[in-house]
């Protein structure tokens, strides 16, 4: 077959590729094809042009389109084209609109009746056409129109329509779940069509429903083991064989669905292994399809309730792969190495060597993988080579999303197995000196936090350790003139809040540097906002201890500056600030205690301090509230309306004139869409077991526990935030936080050892024995039973059980708590503390050590001022653990936190100035 | 799922480009320059895999043209690798010998042809037999 001229083109097509092909360059090569589009223009619009000639433009339209020009006025004809009787032009047409429109065009509506027209075809072909139309052109609006037909194809006579139905099918189901929920059974017949063909295009729906709810489809399971047991046997026809393994495509997508399955799943997992292992028997590593089988068996492997058996084919596969000489292999070992190290943590460090090769590797895929591995490995005893390393390489990325992923990494790995403060304090600098402004500001909200909590509860000295030595690092580094917003935000905010605790920088000094930091980033409002701040605290703190402060002139003039800001809040903070200078000194202390940044803030949810308020009205005549639920009318109201949209919002596409009703299909849609709200019970029932446990507790009754319903209410206000309590997240994070202290002296011993006994042996590969030995060195073993006994490795399942376990230990104490009225919970927490909770709050230690308790009728302002870091409370769980599914569910409560802060600072401030002197009056008496 | 397939040349024209995920025209254009510029002059030694944004591009070169396959982060590198070179045996056997001239004079077939091969962005056939012999009932009604 010659490729030039055999296929009917006219000459005029062929030089235009030809001359395309010849442009040397990229401007010549648009100015022929600018030349071809004014011609075509003018030849596409003359009256009857022969139809053969019309699909040639069309062609040619497509070349010019692909090549990057807008060919956009010929759309119109391409639509036309789709109208045409002959199959070839057909064809053409329906290429071209794939190809041409997207998804929102406008065109897309006029050729809905075409493609219902061709889907009831006699001409299969023409019925395939206007299929693989139906899967790029039809959107969310249009389904229903061709639905039911679709649905008819699902029983066509020929499998190459059946098989396109079903792929139609699941593009449906991917553009809205909810238009085809009805149809889903229909993929279970499918799936037992005699055609394998069909069977493997049913996997791709099928393995997408089963991603999003396996439960429901357990039953399928022993149906897709005997299918992949057929197809191991060669029962398949023989065209489905590639490079003599039997339809490797249709085994790979069947191990990934029976991974989905027996993930978790003991006795689904059962039925798996047999064929699992018949598989890797069969499998001769001799052609990348097969090993591409094997990954997926791995895959699967590794996924399902463990085999001691199939494990240990896995890891003889994965040595293959690492092993050999070819980087793709190399690439799947370490990846299979990640999934396996998971369930047997040792069997990294038989590939020590292999995996530093790829990390040393110039192919910076295969080192990216690498550090992925690395990470999944990292544990107390090479946090520091691993996390060394890792920034070392984010230096030098480029790529803004991968360099962000890189550091949140980082600072994760900090955060969970820091040695020593220092050495803690330094490594963030360094991610936020070199990630920028691609640092997540979950990060620095993590940060501040750490450094507000401390590390360990029983030796306070180890946290102002931690804070002296962050000051410290922060004076320092404030000179340069480069770093990032969010990590300036960080160092006002802690020198703020302990840049003169520790007694060694003057708090003129302090206030110095924070004027500064606002004058070399004029015009970044937040910085300014926490450095004006920070400066209110220092000053509060001066007042507090009874000192006279000193308001340098420049400060002065930054104060001055900013009440006259554009910004509000700039303004509102430094009027707070100068409110705040001219208090007394018990005011202030009261309104801004010192180092109560840990205090929870208790949110009169119910605002029953308003209760006489509302007594006294009721007294006097007004009329009660009825929400708005309860209230005659209002029901029926929102039923019309919500009728009303669903009959509305969708086009018709029926014809006009047939009087009946909206048609069949519509109904259980609506009842579907309820059904879906279903798929994501997570929230909702741990909302439940929340709220029962509350209700189970005895709660102690008091006055304001009279009704208990309200209680529970709150219960579940507060779960939106994160996941758990307050009260129970700053316990779990107590003991975790405990765990690295415990971890500290151990690490820093072994490690010590480890580069003393390296030190001595002076060999060639020395760096990179080195380096592996302090990778992998340490027994596993041992780091992970201490992990676990501190609550440290809580990775995947093992989180949530605890975290279970921690809110129902922490439950009776929260309510307790809570219950108490206002004024006895701080009698309570110095009183009680020691004897009830022997572990006791680390914010109830500060408080003894720091001696600054606020007394008497200061209550009120103190829960008002202490929950500044309220918010990163909500955060500790998720930053403490690595679930991805923890950091999406944390991103919202992070947006609220500046807001809260906002709030209560406000609330705070506000108070005192006397603008609202009655207010003022509750609070202090 | 697979995201786009692009063929483009050594110079990184572009050969064919298809997209299973609706993008902007700009958007194509620069995705097609940025995958040229990945793939162009990795090492014939190195992985056959890039990560692209947060997708990863699987490629293949055969003489002086890469095939280019946008695929999910979890999805099964060398099964994609391998579903390239079906792709190619398919185009080889079509064609019988293919060469890029065939591929750029025939554009509009090899687009059939693929439309047959993957679907949607999954593939829906890997049987070669089934898409020639689906290819050759279409090439009659012409």
């Amino acid at each position: 077959m010659s490729s030039q001229g055999g296929w009917g083109q006219s000459k005029d097509f062929l030089d235009l590729v030809k001359s395309i092909g010849e442009a040397r360059s990229k401007a010549e090569e648009d100015r022929i094809i600018l030349r071809e589009l004014e011609a075509l223009r003018r030849r596409i619009a003359e009256p009857d042009v022969p139809r053969r000639r019309m699909k040639e433009y069309i062609t040619r339209l497509v070349y010019a389109e692909m090549l990057g020009h807008d060919a956009s006025f010929g759309y119109i004809h391409a639509v036309k084209m789709t109208h045409d009787n002959a199959l070839p032009l057909k064809r053409t047409g329906y290429l071209a609109v794939t190809l041409f429109l997207s998804e929102d065009h406008d065109l897309i509506i006029l050729i809905v009746n075409t493609i219902q027209k061709d889907l009831r075809s006699d001409n299969y072909l023409v019925v395939c056409a206007a299929l693989t139309a139906v899967c790029k052109l039809i959107t969310e609006d249009t389904i229903p129109a061709v639905l039911p037909l679709v649905v008819d194809l699902l029983a066509h006579r020929k499998e190459a329509v059946r098989k396109k139905a079903v792929m139609a099918l699941h593009r449906f189901y991917q553009r809205s779940p909810a238009s085809v929920t009805h149809l889903l059974p229909n993929f279970r017949k499918t799936l037992c069509d005699n055609d394998p063909g069909v069977m493997g295009a049913t996997l791709c729906p099928l393995f997408d429903l089963i991603t999003a709810d396996a439960n429901s489809y357990k039953d399928l399971l022993v149906s897709f083991v005997r299918i992949l047991k057929q197809v191991a046997e060669r029962n398949l026809p023989k065209t489905y064989d590639y490079h003599q393994m039997p339809a490797p495509f249709i085994l790979i997508k069947l191990l990934k669905i029976l991974a989905l399955l027996g993930s978790g799943d003991k006795q689904a997992s059962e039925h798996i292994y047999n064929v699992l292992g018949d598989i890797i028997r069969k499998c001769e590593p001799s052609s990348n399809i097969y090993n591409a089988v094997l990954y997926e068996c791995i895959c699967c492997i590794s996924s399902i309730y463990p085999n001691a058996k199939l494990l240990e084919a896995a890891a003889e596969a994965t040595s293959k792969f690492l092993k050999s000489d070819s980087h793709n292999l190399k690439y799947m070992g370490i990846d299979t190495l990640g999934r396996l190290i998971k369930i047997s943590p040792d069997i990294a460090e038989e590939h020590q060597l292999a995996v530093i090769d790829c990390l040393e590797d110039p192919d910076d895929t295969l080192k990216r993988k690498t550090f992925e591995l690395l990470y999944k490995m990292t544990k107390s005893t090479n946090v520091e080579v691993i996390v060394d390393h890792t920034i070392d390489y984010m230096i030098n990325i480029n790529d803004n999303h991968y360099k962000t992923e890189i550091a949140s990494r980082c600072v994760e790995l900090a955060e969970q197995f820091a040695p020593t403060n220092q050495w803690f304090i330094q490594t963030m600098n360094k991610v936020f000196e070199h990630g920028g402004d691609l640092v997540n500001v979950r990060v620095a909200h993590n940060l501040m936090r750490l450094i507000a909590q401390g590390f360990s509860e029983d030796e306070e000295g180890a946290d102002s350790q931690l804070r002296s030595s962050a000051v410290d690092s922060y004076i320092c580094i404030l000179g340069d003139p480069k770093l990032p917003s969010l990590f300036l935000q960080v160092i006002c905010w802690v020198l703020g809040e302990y840049g003169t605790v520790d007694g060694k920088y003057s708090a003129s000094y302090i206030m110095g540097k924070l004027c500064d930091v606002t004058e070399a980033h004029l015009c970044d409002d937040t910085v300014k906002a926490y450095a004006i701040s920070a400066i209110m605290k220092i000053c509060a703190f001066e007042i507090a201890a009874g000192r006279k402060v000193e308001i340098l002139p420049e400060c002065q003039s930054l104060i001055h500056e900013l009440s006259a800001s554009h910004s509000t809040d700039l303004q509102q903070r430094a009027y707070e600030l100068q409110a705040l200078l001219c208090l007394d000194c018990r005011t202030v202390e009261s309104v801004m205690p010192l180092d109560a940044s840990c205090e929870v803030l208790e949110v009169d949810k119910n605002l029953s301090f308003l209760n006489d308020f509302i007594q006294e009205s009721i007294e006097k005549g007004s009329s009660p509230y009825i929400p708005e639920s309860e209230r005659p009318g209002m029901s029926s109201v929102s039923n019309f309306r919500r009728q009303n949209e669903a009959s509305s919002h969708m086009l018709r596409f029926e014809a006009y004139g047939l009087p009946k009703p909206s048609p069949a299909h519509l109904i259980p849609q609506v009842s579907v869409s309820t059904s879906t709200s279903n798929l994501v019970p997570v929230t909702e029932a741990s909302y439940y077991r929340e709220s029962s446990q509350a209700s189970k507790v005895p709660s102690v009754t008091d006055a304001s526990s009279a009704d208990l319903g309200t209680k529970l209410r709150l219960d579940g206000v507060q779960r939106k935030w994160g996941w758990p309590t307050y009260s129970s997240s700053g316990q779990s994070s107590t003991s975790s936080t405990n765990g690295v202290s415990h971890v500290d002296g151990v690490s820093a011993q072994s490690r010590d050892t480890l580069y003393d006994s390296r030190r001595q042996q002076s060999e060639v590969s020395a760096e990179k024995q080195k380096l592996a030995a302090s990778l992998f060195g340490a027994s596993s073993g041992k780091t992970v039973k201490r992990a676990t006994s501190t609550h440290r490795a809580t990775k995947g399942n093992t989180g949530n059980a605890e975290r279970m376990a921690v809110s129902t230990a922490i439950n009776p104490e929260t309510s307790t708590e809570k219950a108490a009225p206002p004024p006895d919970l701080l009698d309570l927490s110095d009183d009680a503390a020691p004897t009830s909770t022997p572990t006791a709050d680390p914010f109830q230690h500060l408080q003894v050590l720091i001696g600054a308790t606020p007394v008497d009728n200061t209550v009120k302002a103190v829960g008002l001022e202490s929950p500044n870091l309220m918010a990163f409370y909500t955060d500790i769980p998720s930053g403490s653990r690595k679930t991805t599914s923890t950091i999406h569910s944390a991103v919202p409560s992070i947006k609220k936190a500046p807001l809260q802060n906002d709030e209560t600072a406000r609330r705070v401030c506000v108070n005192p100035t006397g603008n609202n002197p009655n207010l003022f009056r509750d609070l202090l008496g | 799922m697979i995201r786009f397939i692009i063929l483009q040349n050594r110079q990184g024209k572009t050969r064919l480009a298809k997209y299973y995920v609706p993008l902007e025209d700009s958007e194509k254009h620069k995705v097609e320059y940025e995958v040229h510029r990945l793939v162009v002059n990795r090492d014939p030694k190195f992985t056959n895999f890039v990560e692209f944004r947060t997708h990863k591009v699987i490629y293949r070169r055969y003489a002086g043209l890469f095939f280019s396959l946008c695929v999910d982060m979890t999805d099964n590198e060398l099964a994609y690798l391998e579903c390239i070179h079906l792709f190619v045996e398919i185009l080889d056997h079509f064609f019988s010998n293919v060469c890029e001239l065939d591929l750029v004079f025939n554009f509009h077939k090899v687009y059939l042809i693929l439309d047959e091969f993957i679907l949607a962005g999954e593939i829906q056939e890997t049987s070669k037999r089934a898409i020639i012999e689906r290819m050759g009932e279409l090439e009659k009604q012409e």
